[in-house]
């Protein structure tokens, strides 16, 4: 979901014989493909410590994992995973249901880390990530600004922050075009109560809840940077970090990187809050997601039970304990501090945010939104005719896709 | 030369280019008369998923592809005739566009808009290149003996430089308060944001490809210099003709071929323009051919992609390509036949 330039992918390799912090000593040799972000490093690191453990930690993983899981054998035993990028795996069968071995070894899980696919145990998550309200509490407080609460509101607490004139640009958005920006219109659109399809596939976007979507996201950009459409979660990330902006819903998982004081002048000053609420009595503005592990199908079953053993030692107490404020943990152990306020608030809202509804069609409109939306931010085209446009581009992807007859 | 000696020489590269160039062709060729689909169908699935208080179940109907016996998925292949070309080309609302007088809803559509900016990129930065790099030859020639080594290694620089690399530099100079767009903004005292717009984003892109390419073109005409006849020269001289005159009459001719060799060359690299639109991130205001069929072979999240349609784009922009090559090759062609004897 960290989707980066292909370039910007951070590959490491790590290959190490110590087991010191482990239950057990592997001797089989386990490789793991997964994204690059801080929690990741986390649960690698720890899983490293049981030996013969090869983790790569990849932001381009989603454009690789379906292909390697596929060979026989499989390149990778454990498979990082979003319920996002978890679909190919799930659709192609290349990973194993995981009952008998979290049986054998998943005691400390908690029930709600299994994610069950038709009563199966296909991943086991260890975190969640969602979109949400960061603000600087400085600032809002020294304005007199109510922590906003709907995106109404955030326009209006920008508009006074513009007006005093204390930071580059009120705002900060996840709008680079592709990935981040569909991601918006995702989050937005079923805020305003909207569906993306009809029962028979078809797109249902080109309706009053589109139009609305349309009109909030550009609403936002006079108080933004004006090259938001070049600026994904990373750079976002930076202009918090940079004291640039003043308010953004941005990833959960990049709360960390505020309190971080090499990168950070914001250090304690960027508060969490609910994601805002696209319309009064709706949910929250947002999505939620979960990331966790995978184990391929293609092993053997000996290399499954160890890469399972191996996983299990990555997600446990201990690494949460030692990794407290890189994620929020689905583990046991984990203590909510201040920066997991926002996620939380966005979970337990009701009526609750949707979890991100990953399937092939959806991957298919993703990217016609990535596509099709920016015409309408640059204004070459109005929201009814972008809507038509979305429609029409999803019709033709989904036919070649198989989606739609 | 011998056939044996010939075929032993060329046999090498020709085994090569079928290999890597001519058989993908065909198969990118027959791939865009094709599609393969996996089978489809439709099962209620029940989803459980992690939330802080508990798991949230939710039972929906969802479209997942068939798994075969051999615990793949079943796919299927048609041949679809021009379908693929039709969804890149939308010809039926280039048609409406042109009907109604609304030209520029030609430029909503991916295609169309993505050919408009490699034209306009390849013709525009084509006499860039050959003015720039013979304005250097002509420069470095003149220079002073002790001067020339480390002029031509200075100006041979750009040329060096990965494309995707370049292209990535000049986006951090100037996105958000890099370093060039801070100064600009410091001289100027306006807020300056060069990856807002089409225009600039644009001229960011000619003056890189031009940066980057005029080296290759200088080598060349520098070589070419060398070899300009003194005698005619001298005579030009004697004669009264003027530096201007002496370079429209005596040098250009005699780089012709050579300025008809770069144009060749950078038509073709032209064409194919892709990195300074990933590089620079101008997805939302500028797209080219290549970034199109980019587009379309990259996986979604649900792990789909386009080949059918990226075929046909590329396809497409290979006949771009011949049909720009048309003038310089037969030139080329007309030159070989009559220089031989």
């Amino acid at each position: 979901m960290l989707k980066k330039l292909a370039l910007a992918g951070v590959v490491s390799l790590m290959g190490t014989t110590a087991w010191s912090a482990c239950a057990f000593e592997n001797t089989v040799e386990v490789k793991s493909l997964s994204a690059g972000f801080e929690a990741w490093k986390a649960v690698t690191d720890a899983m490293a410590e049981c030996g013969n453990v090869q983790a790569e930690l990849d932001q381009e993983f989603r454009t690789k994992q379906p292909a390697a899981f596929e060979a026989n054998p499989s390149l990778y035993h454990i498979g990082g995973v979003s319920n996002g990028t978890v679909t190919p795996l799930l659709n192609s069968g290349t990973i194993r249901p995981l009952d008998d071995l979290v049986a054998k070894y998943g005691g400390h899980l908690q029930p709600n880390q299994l994610i069950k696919i038709d009563g199966k145990v296909m991943a086991v998550a260890m975190m969640v990530n969602t979109q949400h309200l960061m603000y600087r509490e400085d600032i809002l407080s020294d304005l007199d600004i109510a922590v906003p609460t709907t995106w109404d509101e955030v326009y209006a607490a920008a508009d006074k922050i513009k007006a005093a004139g204390v930071v580059d640009y009120p705002l900060g958005a996840t709008m680079k075009s592709g990935w981040n920006l569909a991601q918006e219109f995702v989050n937005m659109y079923p805020g305003f109560g909207g569906a993306l399809f009809n029962d028979d596939n078809t797109a249902a976007v080109n309706n009053d809840a589109g139009v609305k979507a349309l009109e909030t996201m550009k609403a936002g950009m006079p108080y933004m940077d004006p090259e938001v459409l070049v600026s994904d979660s990373t750079y976002v990330q930076q202009q918090f970090q940079q004291g640039k902006i003043a308010m953004a819903n941005l990833w959960a998982s990049r709360g960390g990187a505020m309190d971080d004081e090499a990168e950070s002048t914001v250090v304690g000053k960027v508060k969490m809050a609910a994601a805002p609420l696209a319309m009064e009595g709706g949910a929250p503005a947002t999505t939620l997601w979960w990331d966790g592990i995978v184990i391929a199908k293609n092993i053997t079953d000996e290399e499954a039970d160890a890469a399972f053993r191996v996983a299990m030692e990555g997600m446990d107490e201990e690494m949460v304990k030692a990794n407290n404020d890189a994620a929020i943990w689905l583990v046991k152990g984990f203590q909510p501090g201040p920066l997991s306020e926002g996620a939380i608030a966005t979970a337990t809202a009701s009526p609750a945010a949707p979890a991100y509804p990953s399937t092939s069609r959806m991957g298919l409109m993703h990217t016609v939104l990535g596509n099709e939306i920016p015409a309408f931010l640059t204004g070459d085209r109005d929201a009814a005719a972008t809507l038509v446009a979305i429609e029409e581009a999803y019709t033709t992807s989904a036919k070649e896709a198989g989606v739609l007859k | 030369m011998k056939f044996k000696t010939f075929a032993t020489f060329v046999g090498p590269s020709v085994v090569m280019m079928i290999l890597f160039i001519a058989l993908p062709l065909i198969s990118v060729f027959f791939e865009s008369f094709k599609v393969t689909q996996p089978i489809m169908q439709q099962v209620e699935v029940e989803t459980c998923t992690p939330g802080f208080t508990g798991q949230t179940c939710v039972t929906s109907v969802k479209t997942i592809p068939v798994i075969g016996d051999d615990g793949k998925v079943e796919t299927v292949t048609q041949w679809q005739g021009l379908e693929s070309y039709r969804s890149v080309l939308q010809m039926e609302k280039v048609w409406a566009a042109i009907g109604s007088g609304n030209w520029s809803d030609i430029l909503q559509i991916d295609f169309w808009k993505a050919l408009r900016f490699t034209m306009m990129f390849t013709l525009l930065t084509l006499p860039l290149v050959i003015g720039v790099g013979l304005l250097i030859a002509l420069t470095v020639n003149n220079a002073a003996k002790s001067f020339k080594g480390p002029v031509i290694f200075i100006s041979l620089l750009p040329f060096i430089i990965t494309p995707v690399i370049g292209s990535l530099s000049i986006y951090w100079l100037f996105v958000g308060d890099g370093i060039l767009t801070a100064m600009m903004e410091r001289w100027t005292g306006t807020n300056i944001s060069m990856f807002a717009q089409a225009w600039t984003i644009e001229l960011l892109m000619y003056f890189y490809r031009v940066w980057h390419v005029a080296p290759f073109a200088f080598v060349i005409f520098y070589a070419g210099l060398q070899s300009v006849n003194m005698d005619t020269l001298e005579s030009a001289v004697i004669d009264g003709a003027s530096r201007l005159q002496r370079l429209r009459h005596v040098i250009i001719p005699h780089l012709m071929p050579l300025i008809v060799f770069i144009a060749l060359i950078h038509l073709m690299d032209c064409y194919r323009v892709f990195e300074e639109i990933v590089g620079f991130r101008s997805q939302a205001h500028v797209i080219s051919l290549q970034w199109l069929t980019y587009d379309f072979l990259v996986p979604d999240d649900a792990g789909n992609r386009a080949v059918s349609r990226a075929s046909a784009s590329a396809m497409l922009t290979m006949i771009g390509i011949v049909l720009l090559l048309i003038w310089p090759l037969r030139r080329t062609w007309k030159e070989h036949r009559g220089g031989a004897h």
